[in-house]
């Protein structure tokens, strides 16, 4: 089987789904490397649960501030038009519904949208953080993550096996090595990644996808 | 004439008791007091109730064995590779999971003397051991009781000897929140300036909220990861 995609390339059919006007959260690892490969001429206003609306990418060095961080805390520029608010504001924009689209990382998401995403069966403290309201405050939820574990083990499964963030609140998957939609009936395999077979995604996925009927290689 | 402001940083901790309950606002090294905090910790109370976002506001007093029980989101350090005092000493403080907005939200609710609120946050999840529950408008919620604390440590900007602050950029998250839900509320800021220099417009916390102020030099410290 071929390698799958990297990270930038996984963040980088995420920005597919953007669409002008959007409000979008990007969540903590993975997903804030969308942040890096949104085009210019697209106007989305990137959310960050501590307090900004309308930041741009991270910071390169000479133009980092320690005011100024997402919600991974690393440093972020501005895009004019930005604000500044308090955490209650932030999370009524979150729970208030007002927030399009979030991205978010995950451990498990299992055959029905539930996610699993702020603690592994290994850790004693874990870090719930704002996942818990983007799943249940924002329209849609899109999960990027690796298709199986560093051990080889399926990240889709039929019944999530780590502590739950959410129940069937995942709308789309995309991982190293294809895009799946959660649907009433199950995971729909939608598209795969370069170089990559149907069986080979299947191969490593616990609950039977449905192929979608406009099945196509993943355009990045 | 009023003065809120007091001049020796270790003056301004110097009655807060063992088993005090105290917010510390912040997020990363994003608002947090860190010199507030690190006069907590040469000050000497034991047995705090802490109520925090993350691990940054925190781990000194835990590495100082201070605290009894933290009400936190976000425990861990960002880099998972740090060394984290809860984790490594489990079970040493008593730890109360809860997720981020409704953290901002149980604080918000202290100090605007509402006593609780529903929120779908956390249903289907772990979250709801021991909660009521109601159903409204078609979605299943939990009942969250409000936070208050006897002392919020908070960060600010700029700040006069009235208590009015302003902050900036994303230092200012849940620090206005706690501002308001401490029955003592402390601010560290890195600039007193005269009354009328903040402009009422642009006031965040007005100074109800806030019964002293400290000058401290600002923390530059970084508390990221890169990508």
């Amino acid at each position: 089987m071929k390698a799958g995609l990297s990270s930038e390339l996984i963040a980088l059919r995420a920005v597919k789904e953007l669409q002008e006007g959007m409000y979008v959260n990007l969540g903590v690892g993975l997903p804030t490397l969308v942040s890096q490969f949104i085009p210019e001429d697209l106007e989305v206003m990137l959310h960050s649960e501590n307090g900004i609306l309308g930041y741009g990418s991270i910071a390169n060095e000479g133009e980092m501030d320690v005011d100024l961080v997402n919600a991974g805390l690393q440093p972020v520029v501005l895009k004019p038009g930005a604000s500044f608010f308090h955490h209650a504001d932030s999370f009524a924009m979150i729970r208030g519904g007002h927030i399009d689209l979030t991205i978010l990382g995950a451990h498990q998401v299992s055959e029905q949208g539930d996610l699993a995403n702020w603690k592994t069966p290994e850790e004693k403290v874990g870090a719930v953080g704002g996942a818990m309201d983007l799943v249940c405050g924002a329209k849609r939820v899109i999960v990027l993550m690796r298709h199986t574990t560093r051990s080889g083990k399926p990240r889709l499964v039929r019944q999530c096996t780590y502590p739950l963030t959410g129940r069937g609140v995942v709308n789309i998957v995309i991982t190293d090595l294809a895009l799946v939609e959660v649907t009433p009936g199950g995971l729909l395999l939608k598209e795969v990644a370069p170089g990559i077979s149907v069986a080979d995604v299947q191969a490593l996925t616990e609950p039977a996808l449905t192929v979608s009927p406009d099945l196509h290689e993943m355009g990045l | 004439m009023v003065n809120k402001v007091v001049a020796n940083i270790g003056e301004v901790v110097g009655d807060i008791p063992d088993g005090a309950s105290v917010m510390i606002g912040g997020f990363g090294q994003a608002g947090t007091p860190f010199n507030l905090v690190q006069a907590l910790v040469k000050q000497g109370a034991r047995d705090l109730v802490i109520i925090s976002n993350s691990i940054s506001q925190v781990a000194p007093l835990v590495e100082n064995n201070r605290v009894k029980k933290l009400i936190a989101s976000f425990p861990v350090w960002v880099d998972r590779t740090r060394p984290n005092p809860l984790e490594e000493e489990w079970g040493a403080v008593e730890l109360e999971m809860v997720p981020q907005g409704t953290l901002a939200e149980r604080i918000r609710a202290g100090g605007a003397g509402v006593a609780a609120f529903y929120v779908p946050t956390g249903v289907g999840t772990s979250m709801e051991q021991g909660k009521g529950k109601i159903t409204f408008d078609g979605k299943e919620c939990l009942l969250e009781l409000a936070l208050k604390a006897d002392v919020a440590l908070v960060k600010a900007y700029k700040g006069d000897r009235l208590g009015n602050l302003i902050y900036r950029m994303s230092a200012r998250n849940y620090n206005p929140l706690m501002a308001m839900a401490g029955n003592l509320t402390i601010a560290e800021v890195e600039e007193v300036v005269d009354v009328g220099q903040l402009d009422p417009e642009a006031i965040v916390t007005p100074g109800i909220f806030v019964d002293r102020v400290v000058k401290a030099p600002k923390h530059v410290e970084w508390v990221y990861r890169k990508n």
